[in-house]
């Protein structure tokens, strides 16, 4: 493989994945309207019920929409790793997943320049939600956005790599509802993205625990410490592991010595 | 058992001219879980020939072309492509290689151009000239004016010949063609077994063609015979069905079929 295929293979990659994203206008929207709903709505409600005390990496006492937000950037991103996973089924199903692994290019390149095509509908996706949101009234600091940019591309990655190890063991779009309700949901909610995890701990001990044991937790907590230009060590080394264990075990999914769920199992 | 005449398909030319095989499969096995899919296939091609993989559902076709196309491996036996090794060089074996899926692989959504771009970008070919054999495979498909039209909008036909153009744009030296008449009317069907004649005769492009019907065969191609995963003959047309005793390739076909044993 030299540099100049690589390259025309990943803007085509890319450029598939923006068209489609493009193309599916419903999926543009979905994407924006569901943290629009819990910001406007869910935060909008919280707003007057929940106080919150100056914790890190906040310096003063911020409303609960502030506080959501990088919540709501983590769902957005766990949501399109997800829809990575179910086109990736789907690609697989319509055959157009065996025509990419047989192209002469390392299977890993090209698992890997689809996760970076997924993170890249992703992170478009932040900033139109975040814009959004600071024409409705949320303050956010202008300075961290730059900043977050790569902490994006890291948690894009992280959240695209989790999709793809499930499309790998997902076997049919069908079962794709199951994975919804076992995984997308405990995961946002069991993390620190709706509640500081101090209050968590007030109500609940063992949730407290589980939400300390959940990398989404720290996807999120990456993400707010970030917006606010600190540096959260913890955060980024879950983070990166999480990459590591699900990038490899995506890599492992798609081995052609097990079968690999791209080639399906032929009738002649 | 093994009804096979001596001569291998590849070697039909050996005395004019020795050349290199550009698919070669050595003592290939495969398994899924404890059914064994194939056992111990071993065959040649050499270019510009047309080799007619002929088998019963069932048969092991659709898994050997999934080995040779990279997506399952095998350490039981060798593939190479253009003699490279598809385990130790993947990807050198892999650019000699075209393929024709038999489930239809188009994006939809995709205009007939736009799926072409694509393949060919991950193919590696530069934007000038995938523009011109994109240009000149649609006019040999007939398809010219249909270059802006979204796939969705083509006849199962249609889509097809773009599948062929597809498998074509990186002027492979090995083209495999997995029952690609499934869902096809007689008129396309025909359509493609000339046009796959003509390319591997124009082009010397050696095609290992899967089908279970009988009546896409031409006296002139090989014949690779597989049945529960194994290959119970293989040679010239008229040698297969002289060897098989039939009076012609249908009643060649049944009984070769009928004859195999599954793979133990």
């Amino acid at each position: 493989m030299n540099a100049a295929h690589a390259g025309r293979a990943f803007r085509a990659i890319l450029w598939r994945e923006l068209l489609r994203f493009v193309q599916q206008r419903e999926r543009f929207f979905a994407a924006l309207v569901r943290p629009l709903v819990w910001l406007l709505v869910f935060a909008a409600g919280f707003r007057a019920t929940l106080g919150l005390s100056i914790i890190p990496p906040y310096e003063t006492y911020i409303t609960y929409d502030v506080y959501v937000v990088p919540g709501l950037i983590g769902l957005i991103q766990l949501f399109n790793g997800m829809q990575n996973s179910l086109s990736m089924v789907y690609d697989r199903e319509m055959g157009s997943m065996r025509v990419l692994l047989s192209t002469p290019l390392p299977r890993g390149y090209l698992l890997v320049a689809r996760m970076l095509s997924g993170t890249a509908v992703s992170i478009i996706q932040v900033y139109a939600f975040l814009a959004i949101a600071a024409l409705c009234g949320t303050e956010l600091p202008p300075s961290g956005l730059l900043p977050l940019l790569p902490v994006l591309v890291l948690t894009g990655l992280t959240l695209s790599a989790l999709g793809m190890f499930l499309s790998s063991r997902i076997r049919q779009l069908e079962n794709f509802a199951g994975v919804m309700n076992f995984l997308i949901f405990p995961m946002f909610f069991m993390s620190s993205a709706l509640y500081p995890l101090w209050r968590v701990r007030e109500s609940s001990l063992l949730l407290y625990e589980l939400c300390r044991f959940n990398p989404f937790t720290y996807i999120v907590e990456l993400v707010r410490s970030t917006l606010y230009l600190q540096f959260n060590a913890t955060a980024l080394a879950v983070v990166v592991g999480t990459l590591l264990v699900f990038g490899a075990a995506a890599l492992i999914g798609y081995t052609p010595a097990r079968g690999g769920p791209a080639a399906g199992r032929g009738g002649g | 058992m093994d009804a096979a005449p001596t001569q291998d398909a590849s070697n039909r030319d050996a005395a004019d001219q020795p050349a290199v095989p550009v698919l070669r499969v050595t003592g290939l096995s495969y398994a899924y879980g404890k059914t064994k899919a194939l056992d111990d296939v071993s065959l040649e091609l050499s270019s510009g020939r047309v080799t007619a993989l002929l088998g019963p559902n069932g048969a092991g076709k659709t898994t050997l072309f999934s080995l040779i196309t990279g997506l399952f491996d095998s350490r039981q036996g060798a593939i190479e492509i253009a003699s490279h090794a598809i385990r130790r060089a993947r990807s050198k074996a892999l650019a000699q290689l075209g393929i024709v899926f038999q489930a239809q692989t188009l994006d939809l959504d995709l205009s007939v151009e736009q799926n072409l771009r694509y393949f060919a970008a991950l193919r590696g070919l530069p934007g000038g000239t995938a523009q011109q054999r994109i240009a000149a495979l649609l006019e040999e498909i007939g398809l010219t004016e249909k270059a802006k039209a979204k796939v969705r909008t083509l006849s199962g036909g249609q889509r097809r010949r773009v599948e062929v153009a597809r498998a074509l744009l990186d002027r492979p030296a090995l083209l495999l063609l997995d029952e690609p008449s499934t869902g096809l009317d007689i008129s396309t069907r025909r359509w493609l077994v000339e046009h796959i004649h003509r390319i591997a005769r124009e082009d010397g492009i050696a095609i290992l063609m899967a089908t279970h019907l009988v009546d896409e065969v031409m006296p002139e191609d090989d014949l690779l015979v597989l049945n529960k995963g194994r290959i119970v003959a293989r040679g010239p047309v008229e040698q297969v069905i002289r060897h098989s005793g039939g009076a012609d390739l249908d009643e060649a076909f049944t009984r070769l079929t009928a004859k195999g044993e599954a793979p133990s």
